[in-house]
């Protein structure tokens, strides 16, 4: 058919998997906001209609807006990325289309209706009776969760492909999409990536409460405003621990390479030490600097001293990941700040059992603000730790990132329009966003009593009758 | 019809479903920015801004099932594209991101330097995206995307007659089709003068497309004979139909009749491009790659086919809904305690 399976390391490889990775970064942000963000404000929502409780409402008012502004980016960020996957990596979807390409048409499919109940929900405010209004709003988070579930799916397929064998042509042969969907790292990436959206959303939103909280807007508004999203966000914590654990010791067995070079197990053996952070040296194949805790690591993966973990060195030169030491830092970033992110749930949650209220220390609050950010922070460093651990694999074991790339010419001039556009995409955001936060302030102070439901008097016009 | 052919029906039915929705909003796009300065455009501007902001996102989701259907079930046909007219399809793409970004930053935008340089990037992407996407289109109805990673030239496979004529004529049938749908929504909000602003559009557009379709055929002609005989040979009834059916939507909206107008502008639009669809098959690129020999797996393409009906069920009652409460009320506009007020249009 093509000889794009037998090129090596062309030029286009470094710009396409630079475009792919600021593409994929900037989308992830949205993510959290797509799918857990509806949670947020259906949970206000409820609570509003059945308490009658103007504030609550009056929050899944304004989330349901942030979640429709983010959506609408996140779409933006979307479609660009599903002309990627042809434009950089005509030999991904070339080869293996009908293979990994079913959940993209789930994940269609759910897009849209989430595009068309967001719209729904965001109008229906308005104009539909609150309880038809709350019932539309439900399938949301459930719909967005589909979408999440189609995509890792398709991710996780590339980590461990399944439902196919190689032909001798270089084409997949003997295809099953569905034990493609269903493939071997599924239901670890997607319990970990879905308790990360509900955390991730969780403090982001509650580190915004959090900063009117600790300038003295200490109203129910507020407390609400934080309440919410940071017990959500603190019960999926340690949830999430667990979840980060079953899967680190699954995979040394499912990607011995990748679970070497987060790590940085340079020899193979038993009594592995955890190291923490330091720099490894893929010339010599050592670690210098860093925190080492003799045996831990062995303990970690089968809870004895003398377990086996296979070394990088066991790893042929061509089958290494090329940046050992981004995925070794990310995992250690995103590690820690789930380690610190658990104390502070816990803090939390000691705090409200005694007081059912804010926790009203300086200290408290500034942790809180800072969660919201590192959690991202931790979401990039995850998704880091999963792609570049890859490498340099697209379908681990069985097509090169380099097999994979486009043999356009275009590739620099695209990564950099890309590259400022994405720059005005994100200062146009958050721009947006200041902006409706500042006019909500400003509302509050004109007055409190305004129904949230149905035409503001004042500024509606009169034609709607 | 085989699975395959099947699969290939339903990527022609999205397309059209993208030509109708997703065209007309760059249409819209298109009339924003050429609706003229500040005071006089003021009007126009808002019944587009009213009429488009609930439903362009729901609209805009056809392109991304166009392309993930295309890689699932022709992933060969699908990567060759992309790398031959990879230049057409990225400034096809910076037109989505420039719109959209627009498009939600218009929303908020307070100062009025923000709005018209929101103004500015949502005409800007509204061109660009139809132009390129129809580009792409006519460099592979040229037959001018072999088989391969980039294996055409990157220039001339869109940078030709063909090419520029079809991507013109997608933005002449984008602007025809809002300026439809907008005299329909200028008739139901009660606003004469806007119906007849439209409708003159609509008619101009109507001519300009036409003629560029000529053009875009004579090209064909010295460009590729064989598919141009294609062309007005078995598929001259569908071509009648769309030329028949556009005259048609002229006639309804000179008689003021808004009842059905839309519906005949849509058949029309369909028509041309199933016109197209049928000249190419069983082609997925003219004339090398066959849609049989470009089709994925068996297997995969009988779950796309069952994919398809199930969106159907699932998409079409959601859709159905969401244009029922757009068309039920005159202002499903923005909501005044969380964005600005709505602009009032009987002034």
């Amino acid at each position: 058919m093509r000889d794009w399976l037998l090129s090596d390391q062309p030029a286009q490889l470094l710009p396409a998997r630079q475009q792919m990775a600021l593409t994929l970064m900037f989308h992830i942000v949205f993510v959290p906001l797509g799918v857990a963000l509806p949670t947020l404000m259906l949970i206000a929502h409820h609570k509003g209609l059945r308490r009658d409780d103007p504030v609550a409402l009056r929050l899944a008012r304004r989330w349901s807006h942030v979640a429709g502004l983010t959506f609408a980016v996140g779409a933006v960020s979307g479609t660009v990325l599903s002309f990627e996957m042809g434009l950089l990596w005509p030999g991904l979807t070339g080869v293996f289309g009908d293979v990994f390409g079913l959940p993209f048409a789930i994940e269609g499919i759910a897009f849209f209706l989430e595009a068309i109940l967001v719209a729904i929900y965001i109008y229906g405010w308005r104009r539909l009776k609150p309880w038809t209004h709350f019932k539309l709003g439900l399938p949301i988070p459930f719909i967005a969760l589909l979408g999440m579930f189609s995509i890792i799916s398709a991710n996780s397929w590339m980590n461990t492909p399944a439902g196919f064998t190689m032909g001798s042509d270089g084409r997949p042969t003997n295809i099953d999409p569905i034990a493609a969907i269903i493939n071997p790292a599924l239901p670890y990436e997607f319990t970990h990536f879905l308790l990360a959206t509900y955390m991730a959303a969780g403090f982001l939103v509650a580190s915004v409460y959090a900063v009117g909280w600790l300038k003295g807007r200490r109203d129910r508004y507020h407390r609400l405003g934080f309440l919410i999203p940071f017990t959500v966000a603190a019960i999926a914590t340690p949830l999430q621990f667990i979840a980060g654990d079953t899967i680190a010791r699954w995979l040394p067995t499912a990607q011995p390479a990748k679970f070497s070079a987060m790590e940085v197990v340079t020899q193979s053996g038993t009594h592995q030490p955890e190291v923490m952070f330091g720099r490894y040296d893929p010339a010599t194949n050592t670690v210098s600097g860093g925190i080492s805790i003799p045996d831990l690591n062995s303990i970690l993966v089968g809870f004895s001293p003398n377990t086996y973990v296979q070394g990088l060195n066991a790893v042929s030169p061509a089958d290494l990941p090329s940046n050992i030491n981004i995925v070794h830092w990310a995992f250690d970033i995103m590690v820690t700040i789930a380690s610190l992110l658990m104390v502070l749930a816990l803090w939390y949650a000691f705090l409200y059992w005694r007081k059912r209220e804010v926790p009203s220390s300086r200290l408290f609050l500034w942790c809180a603000i800072a969660a919201g950010p590192l959690t991202v922070l931790a979401v990039e460093s995850g998704w880091i730790v999963t792609e570049v651990g890859r490498q340099p694999w697209i379908v681990y074991n069985v097509m090169r990132t380099s097999q994979a790339v486009t043999d356009s010419d275009g590739v620099w001039v695209s990564l950099t329009v890309v590259a400022l556009l994405y720059l005005f995409l994100a200062a146009a955001t958050i721009t947006v966003l200041r902006a409706m936060a500042r006019r909500w302030r400003e509302a509050d102070h004109a007055d409190d009593t305004a129904a949230v439901y149905g035409p503001r008097p004042g500024l509606d016009r009169s034609t709607a009758a | 019809m085989s699975t395959a052919g099947a699969v290939a029906a339903v990527l022609v039915i999205a397309i059209t479903l993208y030509a109708w929705s997703g065209l007309a909003d760059y249409g819209a796009g298109l009339w924003d920015l050429l609706a003229g300065d500040r005071d006089s455009g003021r009007r126009p501007r808002q019944l587009i801004d009213t009429a488009v902001t609930p439903v362009w996102e729901a609209n805009h989701v056809w392109l991304i099932f166009i392309v993930i259907l295309t890689w699932t079930a022709f992933g060969i046909a699908f990567a060759s594209i992309m790398t031959t007219l990879f230049i057409p399809l990225c400034l096809a793409l910076l037109g989505v991101v420039l719109r959209g970004a627009s498009f939600a930053l218009r929303k908020d935008a307070a100062r009025a330097g923000r709005r018209h340089l929101a103004g500015w990037l949502f005409g800007l992407g509204s061109i660009l995206t139809p132009f390129f996407l129809g580009a792409v289109l006519g460099g592979i109805v040229a037959g001018r995307v072999p088989v391969g990673n980039a294996a055409g030239n990157e220039i001339t496979s869109w940078w030709n007659p063909v090419s520029v004529l079809t991507g013109v004529l997608a933005v002449a049938t984008g602007a025809f089709l809002s300026a439809v749908y907008l005299v329909a929504e200028a008739r139901r909000r009660d606003l004469p003068d806007l119906e007849r602003y439209f409708w003159t559009r609509a008619v101009v557009m109507a001519v300009v497309g036409l003629a560029v379709g000529l053009a875009a055929a004579i090209a064909l002609r010295g460009d590729n004979r064989q598919m141009f005989d294609r062309l007005v040979s078995r598929s001259i009834p569908l071509l009648l139909i769309g030329v028949i059916a556009l005259g048609a939507t002229m006639w309804l909206a000179r008689r003021a009749v808004v009842r059905g107008l839309r519906v005949v502008a849509a058949a029309g639009v369909a028509a041309l491009i199933w016109s197209w669809a049928v000249a190419q098959a069983p082609y997925l690129l003219p004339f090398t790659l066959t849609i049989a020999d470009g089709a994925g797996a068996p297997a995969t393409l009988r779950w796309l086919l069952i994919w398809a009906v199930i969106a159907l069920l699932l998409v079409v009652p959601a859709l159905a809904l969401l244009y029922t409460l757009d068309q039920r009320t005159t202002d499903l506009g923005e909501d005044p305690t969380t964005s600005r007020p709505e602009p009032d249009l009987t002034r």
